[in-house]
């Protein structure tokens, strides 16, 4: 058991976000339990309301699932019906924990998840190997771009801790995700209730020599060289104080998407086209050279050009293409289903413009990643394509290039209700296109 | 195929390094500049305590050099702290701000409501605030609620939508993918609002250190009289307390938060800078509301209750 001091405790500087995914039986919410556990942050008055409600269920031992179900609903189901976000922290690091339900019915709740993960933990019972569900996790984790995945095959004290039985999941599952475009797998035999693995190394599995699930998540990298990246700065409010003080402040204030600006660099505003060129940069009230992605920044611009909220500076010569027609991977996440000549609102950074639903050519089985043509309608947890026409032009990038730029929602103008979360471009990433990216240099060519 | 367990190095001298509570704080600051872009009408719940300080705090950043583009609301209990009533007025003058003041003596005066036999004024909050929200019709509120507090708080969305009553259901809430915040909504209803979602109680402390942000009094230690009741120490007052059988005792206490007089609880502490504080709260076995709070403890889902009915 790690014991994080005090002073441990506040060394720790940087934060990943990474999310659970796992079937109903296969252990997660112990493994949640014994990461919250196991790194101290279960707190003893946390501890002492499990161990009372645990009693009055008339269970012996206390319950860790009953630290992560927050909802009376959940409780007395005994289920996980919604995303809960937990936090906890190492000697090294902060974690963010999208807690997700694995019920095939919450797929929605999964993508949610996924959606600002930097890392999924999906979970097999070793007994049962790669089932359905599993394929279903690695998908939803391809789709969604997730930059590192760890196959954790929990239950191992129950095959005897046998070597074989692991490497012949984690071979299976990793010929499966690289066939999806993931770019990393990280396979660690656990046992969740005994600990194996998770915070400790395991006593019984000398044949392993990877990290604990732990120790992986304290050293996965979470900043990544921005150099190559395409720079966007959708703007989110033009800052004007008109004071005496300052009189002719004009900032364009966003979080950087992408990439990284630079003071003297000369930009584009989309979609009008227009150019200027970068005369400062303000870090939060502070003057800055450069920023980068995800600061809160406010840009100011040489020029007295016209720009607002839902416009999108990018370098000059790096512009994505804009257009109103978008091609894009949904995942359904309403009640209510989505048609054909459907009218809907979309939201991409900070611009929402009216939209009609032109097409659904397919609908996807995410099981063996069979496409069925004309669905005719998505319903709730229903991933498929759709083309959609807009009223005013965006500038899309491809979500395989940037998360933020390439994503969307779809959102009934009616009663505001979220309808669906969209992806541009590909939906999943092949190796090849993988390797493709990776080797291409940062001003060849924006195509997609 | 052979399975890739790849061994990592960590980059944290990586040039674009960002330390968590740059992270957090560029999460924060991008929440506010939505509300700000996107709604007419939107307002800090501001009560002087430290969540709402470092919101306030935040929103200045946020709109740097122009002046915050939003008024304050404080829901006021008529059993506040005087040091931290002090601070309220001094901040609110010192950035020239804006403040609505919704005061449950006011609704207890006018028969609207009634004080509670457990004397908990907190709960009694909920109607002045909902009242507040449609009179000025505030189409986003900004709470200083933090997932951490609380395990119902830990299901609730950055943009939680509530209807024309206020009321929070757990069950219809929007899915909140990327940073993409859905704040539409029809006539009467509201958005509230948490940019400090994803911050600890820690992180709150290392990030009023790291900005030098001033604090009231009452969240170092200091002597006061103080009683007993239920396992935790109360501020004797003319608010009601103590009773007959409790005894009051000058004791060396901090507050871990700020709210009403009748349940919020200090606890015994030495901890007089901020740094000795950070120390106390790294150390600590207790979570903030499970040492100070006594109406969390009402039932096992009182916080699911209270914001199910409108409540922060």
């Amino acid at each position: 058991m790690s014991s994080t001091t005090a002073a441990e405790h506040l060394s720790a500087t940087t934060l990943l976000r990474f999310a659970t995914a796992g079937s109903v039986d296969d252990g997660k919410s112990t493994l949640v339990g014994r990461l919250l556990h196991d790194s101290k942050s279960v707190l003893a008055d946390q501890l002492e309301a499990v161990e009372h409600a645990s009693r009055s269920r008339g269970q012996e031992a206390p319950d860790l699932a009953l630290l992560t179900d927050g909802l009376r609903a959940e409780r007395e189901q005994g289920i996980t019906i919604d995303v809960a976000y937990r936090y906890f922290a190492t000697a090294r690091r902060r974690f963010i924990l999208a807690d997700t339900p694995g019920h095939v019915q919450y797929t929605r709740n999964m993508v949610t998840g996924a959606s600002t993960a930097e890392l999924t933990v999906i979970l097999v019972d070793a007994r049962n190997g790669v089932v359905e569900q599993t394929r279903r996790h690695a998908a939803i984790a391809a789709l969604l771009r997730v930059p590192h995945v760890v196959l954790a095959v929990n239950k191992m004290d129950l095959v005897a801790y046998e070597e074989s039985v692991f490497a012949r999941i984690a071979e299976e599952f990793t010929a499966y995700a690289t066939e999806l475009g993931v770019p990393e797998v990280t396979a660690i035999p656990i046992s969740a209730l005994a600990g194996d693995n998770v915070v400790e190394p395991s006593a019984t599995m000398d044949w392993y020599g990877g990290p604990t699930v732990l120790e992986h998540l304290e050293t996965v990298p979470v900043s990544h060289d921005l150099t190559g990246c395409h720079a966007r700065l959708p703007v989110q409010y033009v800052i004007r104080p008109q004071t005496a003080e300052h009189p002719d402040y004009r900032g364009y204030a966003g979080q950087i998407a992408a990439g990284t600006f630079r003071v003297g660099q000369e930009v584009t505003v989309l979609p009008s086209g227009r150019t200027s060129r970068i005369s400062g940069i303000d870090l939060l009230g502070t003057p800055v050279d450069v920023a980068w992605t995800p600061q809160s920044v406010t840009l100011l611009l040489e020029d007295d050009i016209d720009i607002s909220r839902g416009d999108l500076i990018v370098p000059s010569g790096d512009a994505p293409a804009t257009s109103q027609d978008v091609e894009a991977t949904v995942c359904h996440v309403a009640d209510q289903p989505l048609t054909v000549g459907q009218r809907v609102l979309l939201k991409h950074t900070t611009r929402t413009v009216k939209a009609i639903v032109k097409d659904i050519p397919s609908r996807l089985t995410l099981d063996d990643l069979s496409q069925h043509p004309d669905p005719g309608q998505l319903v709730a947890n229903d991933i498929g394509t759709v083309k959609v026409r807009t009223a005013e032009p965006l500038a899309l990038d491809a979500y395989a290039d940037s998360r933020r730029t390439g994503s969307f929602l779809l959102i009934d103008p009616a009663d505001g209700t979220t309808l669906a979360a969209g992806m541009a471009g590909e939906s999943f990433a092949t190796e090849k296109s993988a390797e493709k990216s990776a080797a291409t240099p940062a001003d060849d060519g924006w195509d997609f | 195929m052979t399975t890739t367990i790849k061994a990592v190095e960590e980059q944290q001298d990586s040039p674009f390094a960002l330390s968590h509570l740059d992270a957090l704080e560029s999460e924060a600051v991008h929440i506010f500049r939505e509300v700000a872009g996107e709604f007419e009408r939107p307002v800090i719940l501001f009560s002087g305590g430290k969540d709402s300080i470092v919101m306030l705090h935040l929103a200045l950043k946020a709109f740097a050099p122009a002046p915050v583009p939003f008024t304050l609301l404080h829901v006021d209990t008529g059993h506040n702290f005087p040091e931290v009533i002090e601070y309220r007025d001094r901040t609110v003058a010192r950035h020239n701000l804006r403040l609505h003041v919704a005061s449950v003596q006011d609704y207890i005066d006018r028969g609207v409501l009634r004080e509670r036999p457990d004397g908990t004024r907190n709960p009694l909050q909920t109607v002045p605030l909902t009242e507040a929200i449609q009179q000025h019709r505030f189409d986003a509120v900004f709470g200083g609620g933090r997932r951490d507090e609380e395990k119902a708080r830990a299901k609730e969305r950055v943009f939680s939508l509530r209807d024309e009553f206020s009321q929070w259901d757990p069950r219809r809430q929007r899915p909140e993918l990327w940073q993409l915040y859905n704040g539409r909504h029809a006539p009467g209803e509201h958005v509230r609002v948490f940019p400090l979602s994803n911050w600890t109680e820690l992180d709150v402390w290392q990030y009023i250190a790291r900005e030098g942000i001033e604090l009231p009094e009452i969240y170092f230690a200091h002597e006061r009289e103080v009683f007993a009741r239920n396992g935790m120490w109360l501020t004797a007052g003319e608010w009601g307390g103590p009773k007959e059988g409790e005894t009051v005792e000058k004791r060396l206490i901090r507050y871990r938060t700020v709210g009403d007089m009748s349940c919020t609880g200090a606890v015994d502490s030495d901890a007089t800078t901020l740094d000795a504080v950070i120390a106390e709260i790294a150390a600590s076995r207790l979570t903030e509301r499970g040492a100070t709070r006594a109406d969390d403890k009402l039932s096992e889902a009182a916080m699911e209750d209270r914001k199910r009915e409108g409540y922060f």
